[in-house]
This record gives C-alpha cells, structure tokens and sequence, in this order.
C-alpha cells in the first residue's frame, strides 16, 4: 500500500528544500562547475506521485548530480504550483481546464485506468456505466438492482478535491453527482482496504493498484485491463499530466524527455500504467 | 541588587507566560483571518445550516458536519459518562488502596495511547464486529461513539474523583452517624455535593471528544449527509478539516478554516461553561 505524503504543506516544504538546496549550492560554489544545481520540484496528484517518484530515483541514477524533489498536494494545487512557478513541474490526474490549458504546457506522461471494486465474494462480476451511475447517485440502493443478493449497497468514494475522484466523477456522474450519503476515505490504500472486508461495498481505485484481495468488475462487459483501454472498449481512464509555466529548460527538459522518451514509458509500463496517445 | 534579581525574574517569568497566551492569540487570529472572509460571503446562517457540502462547486454547507460531531458526542457521553463516574466512585469510596494503586496509573496510561491507535484498533476491531452483528457498512456513528467514550474515560474519572476526594470528610462521617448506608451516604449526600465538579468533569469530557480528529477519521465514514440512525456514517467538523486539507485550495481552504471558526467557537462555549459551572459552589 502506497500512502501519499500529502500532509506536508506544499508551500513550506518546497521552501524549506529551496534553501536547502540553495545553501547546499552556496557551500559547493568554489568546487562546483556544474549548471545550476537547484533541484527541480514536482508537486501535485497523490495519484502520480509514486510513479513520479520511481521515474525520479530511476533518472539520478541515469544522470548523477541531477536532483528531483517529488511532493504530493493534489491535482489542483500541483496545476496552481505550476502557475505561480512553486514547482518546476505540477502533476495532474485530471484533464486540465480550459482556463489552465490556455496558460500552461502539458505533457501527457501516461494513462492510468480506474477499476471499479467490490468484494471478492460478490457474484456480480459485469456492470454497466449507467448502473455505476446509478448506484453512487443512490438511484440504485440494493445489490439486488443490480442482479445481486438483497443487501444494501455501501457507497465508498473519495474526498474532494481528489483527482481520482473528479476523474470518477467526469468519467462516470456527468451531471449526477456521487451521494452524500457515500463513505468516504482518503486514499486508494483506504478504499481498497474497506472493500476487501466489506461484502456489500464498492469502490473505486486506479487499475494498476488492483489485486486479489478485491474484483475489478467489467464495465459493459468489458475487463479493466491495459489492452481494452488501448483498443478503446474500457472507457473508464484519465490521463497523468505533468505541466509547466514555461517552455521547459535545464534539467526540467530533461527529466521531461526522460519521463517520455523510451526508458521512461517502460517503466511506467513496467507499474501497470497505460501509454499516452501518441501525438497529445 | 534583591530588588533588581527580583524584577528581573517577574519580567523572565512574565515574558515566558506571554508567550504561552501570544500562541492562543496567534492561532486565533491566523483562523479567523483564514475563515472569516468565506463566511462573511457565503452569509453565516447558509455557512451553518446549508446542507450541501460540494467546496468544488462552491457549495459550503456544515450543518451535516454539526449534527456529526454532536451524535458522535452525545453517543460517547451516554456510553462513557456513567461508566467514568461510576469508576470514579469506586475508587474514591470503595477500592481499598492497593487497587486504587493500580487502578489509577491504569487510566492515566489510557490517556496516553496516541488517538491514532485508538483509531486503528476500533477499525480493525469494532467496525467489522458491528458490521457483522448489527449491519450496516461498520464505519458509523456507534462505532465512533465507542472509541470516543473510551477516550473521555480519563478526563471524566481523574475529575469526578478529585471533586469527590476534595468534600470535606465531616459530610461522610455525618452521613454515616445518621445511619445511613454507604450507597445511601453516596446517592444522597456525596454525589449533591460533588455535583459541580462531576458536570465539569462531564463537559470537559464532551470538549475532549468533540475536538478529537484522527480516531474518528478511520472509523466514522466521513459522509456527509444527516444520518438515519446510529449505524449511519457521518463527518465531524474536525475530521472534515483532517481529510480535506491535503488537497485544499483558494475558497476551499477558507473554508476549511471556516469550519475551525466553528469548532473554536463550540469548544470555548464548552469550556467556558465548564469553568463557571466549577467555580459555582
């Protein structure tokens, strides 16, 4: 179970790891001869950030000196550090609005699928998108709407401000919106636990954290696996974006074209992630 | 020189208090300039009693969150207050000393399991046990409820028994030469006259409970809807800015702080009522 470290605030960590870094490059300044040293900071989506964090041990092995400093905080407040330039990178699990598109670069680095769970023990194993729907607006209360046994149905989402939970929401909701009466918890690692004791709940989680302990469910008869998302039969994926304010440069550039070039989109592939659509 | 050594402590003395009060008006200060703001636009009444909770969409309505941290509450002091004063008699008027002895550093080291603990073992414990036996996703306001009586425990027994202890010894002697039994010389005489103490004992419990945050995070379910019964899941104030503040930004933040105004201004109300009720004799 990976736990996002999302409870360190942002803003100050980044700061205090600026001036580390910065009193780190004034203490080398005689001996260093290096490009300036600060070390890039990406920040944002929880849901990114250990695969971030993997690419980032991955790229100072291949590039020694080099120094990326991977923080969590969140879809929106990554995009927002971009903006205002607190990181070098911002992370998005979620598409990127209009008003952000228009300011930023963005980087598609992979698509990651979400799989809708449920207790190994539940005999349903196919739901449609409209079902799905219909059971987190709570139109839909009794698994035995659903062609199950007659318990009630135990809603588990995400907090807001998730990006895996507005991916859901996009995706799936439309214009419903998820019930309030739904449980809600605060990571992937939650949901899943929640789900793998409880008979009667459902839930959602990205697809490469799936394993025995609950059933991803077919969506429309389709299984939640990296081929279906690629040929286009499993709808339910969002993108992993990383974004700048500028034009990428130094080492930004290159952990970037490190991240898309081939050894990258093999790691990524290696943790159960989808690769992005070629040419976005 | 006397004089100058003993100014100078007053002034060493003084200054270290300050900062103790300055941190009280530092953090107060920092959350209403944080919160105020969203509540003056979205109007105090709607901030209150608003029933949707969507900070995406601009929706900031607590009321669910109120009733969540008030039936967790109530549910905590129904199930631990008369287990808290119970004890407390037990061991002001019943235990002989060598259990006293031991009964005492016991509930003192209850009150320094860390929260997070208690969380973990009423997940891992509780929930799938009501989850099995009385239906229902488990995660609910009971199963709060009991982690938060178990946790209001210490703060209920350690102050009924001092102000039992702290009566004058004449009332029990009294009592007793009258003829009366011990359960009587309790029920009639002992527990009138500690009664101020026993209700701040009571309303500090209920201020320990309403201000817990991590416990409950895991075992209450964090919805945010009013519930139906008490194996319905709710959100407290408190963990509404627990499990919110990662991602929280610009409005959403505000009113994550707004929510703090909330629970600060309940907490003082409690508080403050403790105290006067205390010092009433």
């Amino acid at each position: 179970m990976r736990l996002p470290k999302k409870y360190i605030p942002l803003s100050m960590a980044a700061g205090i790891k600026k001036a580390l870094a910065l009193a780190c490059c004034l203490s080398l300044l005689c001996s260093c001869s290096n490009k300036g040293n600060l070390s890039v900071i990406v920040a944002g989506s929880t849901s990114v950030q250990p695969y971030a964090e993997i690419l980032a041990e991955e790229f100072a092995i291949l590039y020694p000196g080099s120094e990326i400093d991977v923080q969590g905080g969140g879809s929106s407040a990554g995009i927002q550090a971009a903006e205002t330039r607190t990181a070098d990178i911002g992370m998005s699990s979620r598409h990127l609005k209009e008003s952000e598109e228009a300011v930023l670069h963005s980087f598609e680095i992979a698509k990651d699928g979400l799989a809708m769970i449920v207790h190994p023990d539940n005999p349903l194993d196919n739901l449609s998108l409209d079902d799905v729907r219909a059971i987190y607006a709570q139109e839909a209360t009794l698994w035995s709407d659903m062609g199950g046994n007659g318990h009630k149905i135990h809603l588990i989402t995400r907090e807001e401000g998730s990006g895996t939970r507005s991916a859901f929401e996009e995706l799936v909701m439309g214009t419903s919106v998820i019930s309030p009466k739904a449980i809600v918890q605060d990571s992937n690692g939650a949901v899943k636990q929640l789900v793998s004791n409880d008979r009667n709940s459902i839930g959602f989680i990205s697809l490469g954290l799936v394993d025995g302990t609950v059933k991803a469910l077919k969506l429309d008869g389709s299984a939640p696996s990296i081929e279906n998302v690629l040929n286009g039969t499993y709808n339910l994926h969002r993108p992993f974006i990383f974004v700048t304010s500028d034009e990428p440069q130094g080492e930004a550039k290159e952990f970037i074209d490190f991240v898309m070039g081939q050894h990258g989109q093999e790691l990524l592939a290696k943790e159960g992630l989808i690769p992005p659509e070629k040419g976005d | 020189m006397n004089s100058n050594s003993e100014k100078l402590s007053h002034a060493v003395f003084f200054a270290l208090a300050l900062s103790s009060i300055s941190a009280l008006v530092l953090i107060t200060v920092f959350i209403l300039v944080q919160g105020a703001p969203i509540i003056a636009e979205i109007g105090l009444f709607k901030f209150v009693f608003g029933m949707t909770w969507a900070p995406l969409k601009g929706e900031f309505g607590i009321f669910p969150m109120i009733v969540g941290s008030v039936s967790a509450t109530i549910g905590a002091a129904i199930l631990g207050v008369p287990i808290g004063i119970c004890c407390a008699i037990f061991l002001a008027e019943f235990a002989p000393p060598l259990m006293r002895n031991i009964f005492r550093p016991a509930i003192q080291l209850l009150a320094g399991i860390p929260s997070v603990v208690y969380g973990f073992w009423g997940l891992i414990f509780i929930v799938p046990s009501i989850r099995d036996h009385l239906g229902g996703p488990g995660l609910s306001i009971l199963a709060g409820s009991i982690i938060l009586a178990i946790m209001i425990l210490p703060t209920v027994i350690s102050i009924t028994e001092v102000s039992i202890l702290a009566l004058p010894s004449s009332y029990k002697e009294g009592a007793l030469a009258l003829g009366l039994n011990r359960w009587q010389t309790i029920s009639s005489v002992i527990l009138p006259a500690a009664k101020s103490g026993i209700i701040a004992a009571v309303i500090l419990g209920i201020g320990r409970a309403i201000g817990e945050t991590m416990a409950v995070i895991m075992v209450l379910g964090n919805a945010v809807a009013l519930p139906e019964s008490v194996l319905d899941p709710v959100r407290t104030l408190t963990t509404n800015i627990g499990i919110e503040m990662g991602y929280a930004v610009g409005a959403h933040r505000q009113a994550l702080f707004a929510t703090g105004i909330v629970l600060f201004v309940i907490i003082m109300v409690l508080n403050t009522t403790a105290q006067y009720i205390a010092r009433r004799k």
